[in-house]
């Protein structure tokens, strides 16, 4: 915006060839064949790309930005090293050592328990891990990622509507109490159960999220004060249930407040399981399927159908389409509605396919907030949620295996931080002095009151 | 119930436009009045509700009898909502209204306390609306500065998390509650330091930015908070405490005076406070720059006003109100920091505000409409002998009184009209 389309004014000759390439490319080698190096090389086009403002570079940068920062407060948070500091300028070698080693063990640490851990693939090349060992942190990764990829999702659709649907964690609790509900209350062979106990979770949150939606339909509310205030009505709501005579584990002897566990018939069965890998410790679930399956229906609708179109029209401009005939605020309705399904699901997939299969207070963890930047750092776009998920999936893995030494608010922290450098790829811009690409600096946006 | 409810969408289908909103809402009304008198039946005959003045007046008792009081109280509302509902009579809308809440909720109050042993306390309820409503005048005086200037502030939660958290550590670190005060408020004005170069400087979506901030604040404090304050809670994260200064004479006064006058200095600087922001922004020339920044940035630019940097100024005052709400979270109510401890405060601050219609007075009568909603959950919650509603929905009422007035309120005010809206020069 400060700077419209600065790359043009200096050679006009130079940024020509980088988008409208296919179509000047081949006329000129024909006509002058000494142009030769005036045309741009792999390298050069690939420099370009690189220091250009686009979608995927600002996420990478974003990224290695984040990591810089979060390096700084690892050194700076660590007594130990921050000692070493103290004698910086006698011996400066100890300070950038411990530096080094606090941070480097703590991303290797990130990487072992997200992805793979080497120490274990040498062991299992020498037949000492088994493959349940070897395979636990992807494991790991898939189980948190499929409720992040849901309620991403949730947050994602909402956004294409023009809505900001910050109500997820409300409706992801409400979909752990409807899957749960339908899990122990109801007794049903498994190709009948695990459906119905997930539609009952997709209908709770469904039913919860089209609230906001009504509100602001009906009488213009925000649907940010209104959704965030739901999503502590949810939790008070759930503690009573929770209490509730017919949802209460039996169990006297149950320390804290767990309701009776669902029904074997009705969990995501684990696919180490259904695909004959004899490793019990795998969680990975069904739910990661089930994530990915809602993520194309989503691409689906927003794509192809009708509904789907309406939702964007009416994110883009509401003026617009009420004057083309269409009901904005029965778009809001649906919209919040299908948003508060898709994170009800994410409910389901927490209960259903994560012990103890049951309610607790903090059962829904705080899925729906990550739900947020999940959607923020796909952009929205129902593949950009499923990596960005996978991301984030990754990140609560691996922070999880290594919570001795640093805590797990440290990815809460990479998140925020990864997030708020995509909102503003002006910043990321002008810290790494980016050029701005053709078509502008992409970004998401919601409407103010 | 379920009669009115048919009368009703038969009604509404037979003659569209019907239902204007004091119909609406006159079916509301209605609806909890007869609600209020069914529950004054179930209640036994003799029972009979004590009000007390512990604080000023321990000697001032009264007690009388709760079934009948409950069942006029409910009638009333009933006549009211009737009233609204047959549009015959032209009420003043909004003192009607008025009185029929206030009706409906001064019976569930009575069926409340009318058993033996119960009394209520009418100064300490006072008072402690007072405090509960703190943070929030703090959170909405910041959005007014805000939202005033044409930038939205959603991240009040975040600014309170960072000032009840550098409060707390700088407080035990020296300490001195005052400079605990003083940090507080340089964190809540680096927090919107960020909204604001961001926001203004690189032209983020203010509402997603506000959230993300929120985000960013939770992390990095719960982050430091395990780093730091976890282990060593005595050298780190005392609860420091600010000693309640009496006004003499006015701090006698029955009822109000315990409330406005026998408090610690949060209170002072929060009502004073108030009073300096309405003079500033409605009678001085800073005022007038802010307002039309706010309202029409290209006009304010012609006749000369720099409205980027004002925007930001502003923005940074905002932040150091909002940082002083978040002293108060750990500092005035002397408890020590913890996790997320601001429970969606600063978002009930932003309704306020909005009920408040982004002026200082408005935001202090909504914040003690907020706090009179939170006082009661907790008076009803540690009523002897057990509230006869489950505490679980006690603790939904002040949520759902943001929800129910947001809804009813946001159609009738009107925010800024560059709010939101960054300013770039074409």
């Amino acid at each position: 915006m400060t700077e419209p389309k600065p790359a043009e004014k200096p050679e006009p000759d130079d940024t020509a060839p980088v988008t409208p390439a296919p179509e000047t490319a081949p006329e000129r080698p024909a006509e002058e064949p000494a142009d030769q190096e005036r045309r741009p090389g792999f390298g050069s086009l690939f420099l370009r790309y690189v220091t250009t403002a686009n979608t995927v570079m600002v996420t990478l940068y974003s990224f290695l930005l984040a990591m810089v920062i979060g390096a700084v407060l690892i050194i700076v948070s660590d007594p130990a090293v921050r000692g070493t500091f103290t004698y910086f300028f006698s011996r400066p070698t100890d300070a950038l050592s411990a530096s080094w080693t606090a941070v480097s063990d703590a991303y290797a640490g990130l990487f072992a328990g997200a992805i793979v851990n080497f120490t274990t693939l040498a062991e299992f090349q020498a037949g000492e891990a088994t493959i349940g060992r070897l395979l636990s942190p992807i494991s790991e990764t898939l189980t948190y990622a499929a409720p992040l990829i849901l309620a991403g999702l949730a947050v994602g659709l909402a956004f294409q509507a023009g809505l900001f649907n910050i109500g997820a964690q409300g409706q992801v609790i409400m979909g752990t109490v409807g899957a749960a509900l339908i899990g122990f209350g109801l007794h049903l062979p498994a190709y009948l159960h695990l459906p119905l106990a997930l539609l009952g979770g997709a209908i709770a949150g469904g039913l919860f999220g089209a609230i906001p939606g009504v509100l602001k339909a009906w009488s213009g509310a925000h649907e940010v004060i209104t959704s965030i205030m739901l999503n502590y009505v949810a939790l008070s709501a759930l503690g009573w249930i929770i209490t509730n005579e017919f949802v209460k584990d039996p169990d006297p002897n149950k320390q804290y407040a767990i309701s009776k566990p669902a029904d074997e018939s009705s969990l995501l069965p684990r696919l180490a399981g259904m695909l004959g890998i004899d490793a019990p410790g795998l969680r990975a679930n069904l739910g990661i399927i089930v994530a990915i399956a809602a993520a194309a229906l989503v691409a689906w609708l927003l794509a192809k159908s009708t509904l789907g179109f309406r939702m964007r029209a009416v994110g883009l401009n509401a003026h617009a389409s009420r004057t083309a005939g269409m009901s904005v605020p029965n778009t809001y309705i649906t919209s919040m509605g299908g948003a508060g399904a898709l994170a009800g699901l994410a409910g389901a997939t927490l209960v259903l396919g994560i012990s103890p299969h049951a309610l607790t207070h903090g059962v829904a963890g705080e899925v729906g907030f990550d739900g947020i930047t999940v959607a923020l750092l796909g952009r929205a776009k129902p593949w950009g949620v499923v990596a960005a998920g996978l991301l984030f999936g990754a990140l609560r893995a691996g922070a999880n295996t290594m919570q001795s030494t640093l805590p797990l608010d440290m990815v809460t922290l990479l998140q925020a931080l990864i997030v708020i450098f995509i909102a503003a790829p002006a910043l990321v811009k002008a810290m790494l002095h980016l050029k701005v690409p053709a078509g502008g600096l992409a970004t998401t946006t919601a409407k103010g009151w | 119930m379920t009669t009115i409810d048919v009368a009703e969408s038969a009604e509404s289908t037979a003659l569209h436009g019907f239902w204007t909103r004091s119909r609406k809402v006159g079916t509301v009304l209605a609806v909890l009045g007869i609600a209020v008198f069914l529950i004054g039946l179930t209640m036994t005959a003799g029972a009979e509700a004590s009000v007390r003045f512990n604080l000023t007046l321990p000697e001032a008792a009264a007690a009388f009898p709760a079934k009948p009081v409950v069942l006029t109280l409910g009638a009333v509302a009933v006549l009211l909502g009737a009233l609204l509902l047959t549009g015959r009579v032209h009420l003043p809308f909004g003192l009607t209204v008025g009185v029929a809440v206030a009706a409906v909720v001064l019976a569930l109050l009575i069926w409340a306390i009318a058993r033996p042993g119960n009394t209520l306390q009418i100064d300490t309820v006072l008072k402690g609306t007072m405090l509960l409503a703190l943070p929030l005048i703090f959170g909405s005086l910041s959005g007014v500065l805000c939202e005033r200037s044409g930038i939205i502030n959603v991240g009040i939660e975040g600014q309170f998390l960072a000032g009840a958290f550098t409060g707390a550590l700088a407080g035990t670190v020296t300490g001195s509650p005052w400079v605990g005060i003083l940090a507080a408020t340089v964190a809540g004005a680096l927090v919107t330091f960020v909204l604001a170069a961001l926001a203004i400087r690189y032209v983020v979506d203010q509402v997603v930015l506000g959230v993300v901030l929120n985000l960013l604040v939770l992390g990095l404090t719960g982050f430091l908070f395990d780093r730091i304050m976890k282990d060593n809670e005595s050298a780190t994260n005392l609860a420091m405490r600010v000693p309640e200064w009496q006004i003499p004479i006015l701090s006698d006064i029955p009822a109000i005076g315990p409330a406005l006058f026998g408090q610690n200095v949060f209170v002072y600087l929060a009502l004073v406070l108030v009073a300096l922001v309405y003079v500033m922004l409605f009678h001085t020339r800073w005022g007038l720059r802010t307002r039309a920044v706010g309202e029409h940035p290209v006009a304010a630019d012609t006749v000369g006003i720099k409205v980027n940097s004002l925007r930001f100024r502003n923005v940074l005052i905002a932040g150091l109100v909002s940082g002083l709400g978040g002293a108060f979270l750990t500092i005035g109510e002397a408890l020590p920091f913890s996790e997320n401890m601001t429970d969606g405060k600063g978002f009930i601050a932003l309704a306020v505000l909005i009920v408040g219609r982004w002026n200082p007075i408005g935001g202090l009568l909504g914040a003690l409409l907020f706090g009179f909603a939170m006082q009661i959950e907790q008076f009803l919650s540690s009523v002897p002998g057990g509230s006869p509603v489950p505490s679980e929905f006690l603790a939904m009422l002040p949520y759902l009184v943001t929800i129910v007035a947001v809804a009813g309120l946001i159609g009738r005010v009107r925010a800024p009209a560059a709010d939101g809206k960054p300013y770039t020069k074409a």
